[in-house]
């Protein structure tokens, strides 16, 4: 390979310092959202985006559907119905206070988008007459047409719609900039949130963010257990650069974490067993409910939750008889019977009554505009689908009237991983807050994947939203701060020093090391042995091969800062894991040297901060929010008349 | 800090996520600059397509193509690997 001019200017020893009211750090959706409900309070908005935000985050090409829209004028359920089940779905390990917010404020987040240019609604009257099109609103429902509380969208014209808000607003956005490290001050034994700190990607100037209150919205860990050194970008869900910087930074600043000993067995790695997200013949989420058939042709039945058998399409978008309503989507896998709903019959079933494999989904045998709305709408506004499945696909030669397209292993993953082959997904651990969002910093705020049991785009919304009005709101009460000069020279140093080395080690060479001890030290089954030497190697890593580390431009600095975040996220969990001992169904938590599974005295959430140097850890009520509609009211008195116009249309 | 000489190194990868059709593209660099992961950079000749340096890091997620005012001019591929087989239906 020939090597060749760098084409941006070489700005490594140039220094801005940027001062803002609220500062958010992340420009996806949960960012350019905090970053629009800071503005419209007037205050002065910095957000700083590694990538371009006009597409950036795992929402920017889009996405299909909107969950827990609980508010929106067809719903039939209540935000408390849906945040309660969601809550009692997950045995409590879920994020009460964050899944409100999102069944109650996600409408409003989706009027916003309406009103900045983007499309939440079939304007062009393309899906007249469907089952799943309130004929008023022209709303178009997925999951469950009853209830209505799920909304497909034209999510591929969401992020271009919030950029042009964002200019509009005034925000000053620095893109191609990553945020490396966390500013605090400690001010009589207490630690404040002051800034930031962060080198633009293309040029290496270093930048300092001064601001009265920080969102934290950078997405949640990557590449802890999956990596690929050939094909990077295709070996886990999110983007590539979203690689849970924003949790390592926290980590490092002392913020508080929950959950961190979750994780699954993988679901997406593309570069590996899986095949991209929603590109072969599945019936999940975006796929929900096609029809599936065998290698015979013969169709496979769709069941209620007691078993019976359904016998047309309709039938598929209704909760059985005597069930209110039922929950399908981003976090929710094999529910509870309360919430179960229509479902193909279980795969060992299947293999019991003689159905053959290869599956494949046969849309030619459903209703028109079910056909159309799948193969059309939702695969082609699901985020990675547009051009590299439904137009790649369709120019193959793919009809959806004439051809069936192949599923792979069981279900929808599209592959069986092997049980050390994990990522953080299903509602994972993030950082620990309180009903206003705030961490265990002051002035610090998060929103969006770095909130514990995330889940999807309207979480992302609602929460970054909440997070930037509550945000705004505290800057009021600060002032400025100037950091100390000796933390801008330590971060500086730390930033640029695999530039200074010659001949060393790239940066895949160290992810794929840690990626390789994650799986044999914090694989399936865990013991105290495993991982305290997966801590001892990880910190081996970290003072003998950090220092070899090596690249030639900020680019490549920028991808070696994340695997010095992944290296941090990998102690994070290690140091978290260490801290819960027995096993635990719901956090997917498997330990040999405490088998015990979530017996009383551990359900609950363990949390974990460093201070120090130290690690310290408390346990917490998973109810500790209280009754999320109550204390959300109590809390949002200040939201009441923002709120009442939305329901006002 | 003392200033490195930065250098743009091509990093090699089994597959070509991205094609450009000389003849079509404008060299508008569109699609370097919407592209999130940043694997491109702008070729030194004006009017020529961008310089894909990182293919391995390419996420698939289309916005390049998205931002093309030329279509075809660049078009997004999945490995091999990654397509899914479709199958005629049978009577």
């Amino acid at each position: 390979m020939e090597g060749s001019h760098w084409p941006y200017p070489n700005e490594m020893d140039r220094e801005e310092q940027v001062y803002a009211d609220v500062l958010i750090l992340g420009g996806g959706m949960a960012g350019c959202y905090a970053a629009v409900a800071a503005a419209r309070k007037g205050k002065k908005v910095a957000l700083v985006e590694k990538g371009a935000v006009i597409r950036s985050g795992a929402a920017g090409s889009g996405f299909d559907h909107w969950e827990s829209a609980c508010t929106n004028p067809c719903s039939e359920v209540t935000a408390e119905e849906i945040a309660k089940a969601y809550i009692d779905e997950q045995d409590g390990y879920s994020n009460g206070i964050a899944h409100y917010i999102e069944c109650q404020e996600g409408w409003h987040r989706l009027l916003d988008i309406e009103s900045f240019g983007g499309k939440i609604r079939d304007t062009e009257g393309e899906f007249e007459g469907a089952d799943f099109r309130d004929e008023k609103t022209g709303l178009m429902f997925a999951y469950d047409y009853q209830n209505k509380f799920t909304i497909r969208v034209w999510g591929s014209t969401f992020k271009p719609a919030l950029y042009k808000e964002l200019k509009r607003l005034g925000v000053e956005i620095y893109e191609r900039t990553e945020a490396t490290t966390l500013l605090v001050k400690k001010e009589q034994g207490k630690r404040r949130g002051i800034g930031a700190m962060g080198m633009n990607a293309r040029t290496g100037k270093f930048l300092i963010f001064t601001a009265k209150t920080t969102v934290l919205a950078m997405s949640r860990p990557a590449r802890i257990w999956l990596f690929d050194a050939d094909q990077v970008g295709l070996c886990e869900f999110r983007p590539t650069q979203s690689i849970g910087s924003g949790h390592a930074m926290g980590y490092r600043a002392g913020v508080e974490f929950t959950m961190m000993e979750k994780s699954v067995q993988g679901e997406f790695s593309a570069a590996g067993r899986s095949f991209p997200p929603y590109s072969t013949g599945n019936n999940h989420n975006t796929w929900y409910a096609a029809t599936m058939v065998d290698a015979r042709g013969v169709e496979i039945p769709y069941v209620d939750r007691d078993g019976k058998e359904l016998k047309t399409v309709r039938e598929r978008y209704y909760p059985a008889k005597g069930q209110k309503f039922f929950l399908k989507g981003g976090v929710i896998d094999n529910p509870k019977y309360e919430y179960r709903g229509p479902e193909t019959l279980d795969f060992e079933e299947l293999m019991k009554r003689g159905y053959q494999l290869p599956f494949y989904a046969d849309l030619s045998r459903m209703p028109e505009s079910e056909r159309r709305v799948i193969w059309g709408m939702m695969v082609g506004e699901e985020g990675k689908t547009k051009i590299p499945v439904l137009e790649n696909f369709t120019e193959r030669g793919f009809d959806p009237e004439i051809h069936r397209l192949q599923s792979y292993g069981t279900g929808w993953q599209s592959a069986s991983f092997l049980p050390q082959e994990r990522q953080l997904f299903g509602a994972p651990g993030g950082i620990f807050h309180d009903w206003n969002l705030k961490t265990n910093i002051d002035g610090i705020y998060a929103a969006g994947d770095q909130l514990y049991a995330s889940d999807c785009c309207g979480f992302a919304a609602a929460t970054g939203y909440y997070a930037g009005r509550k945000a705004a709101k505290a800057s009021e009460g600060f002032s400025f701060e100037e950091p100390d000069r000796e933390d801008i020279e330590t971060e500086k140093k730390r930033l640029y020093a695999p530039l200074y080395v010659e001949e060393g080690m790239d940066w895949r060479e160290l992810n794929k090391a840690i990626s390789k001890a994650m799986q044999n030290y914090c694989g399936g089954v865990k013991n105290d042995m495993l991982l305290h030497q997966g801590l001892e190697l990880l910190e081996s890593y970290e003072k003998d091969m950090v220092p070899l580390l090596s690249c030639k431009n900020p680019h490549e600095l920028m991808r070696t800062h994340e695997v010095l975040d992944i290296l941090e996220v990998c102690k994070l969990i290690l140091n978290a894991c260490l801290l819960r001992k027995s096993s635990s169904a719901p956090l997917c938590f498997e330990r040999s040297d405490h088998p015990e599974i979530d017996p009383e005295e551990d359900r609950c959430f363990i949390t974990i901060r460093q201070e120090e140097g130290k690690i310290l850890s408390r346990r917490v009520e998973k109810d500790y929010y209280g009754d999320v509609k109550i204390q959300y009211e109590q809390y949002n008195r200040d939201y009441e008349e923002e709120a009442a116009g939305y329901e006002e249309g | 800090m003392k200033k490195v000489e930065f250098e743009a190194k091509a990093v090699s990868c089994s597959v070509k996520p991205l094609v450009f059709d000389e003849e079509k593209c404008v060299g508008c660099n569109a699609c370097a600059n919407v592209c999130q992961v940043d694997i491109m950079i702008p070729s030194e000749e004006k009017g020529k397509p961008p310089v894909v340096l990182y293919p391995g890091e390419c996420y698939y997620c289309g916005s390049c193509v998205m931002a093309c005012p030329v279509k075809g001019a660049v078009r997004l591929r999945h490995p091999l690997m990654n397509q899914t087989k479709f199958v005629e239906i049978g009577e």
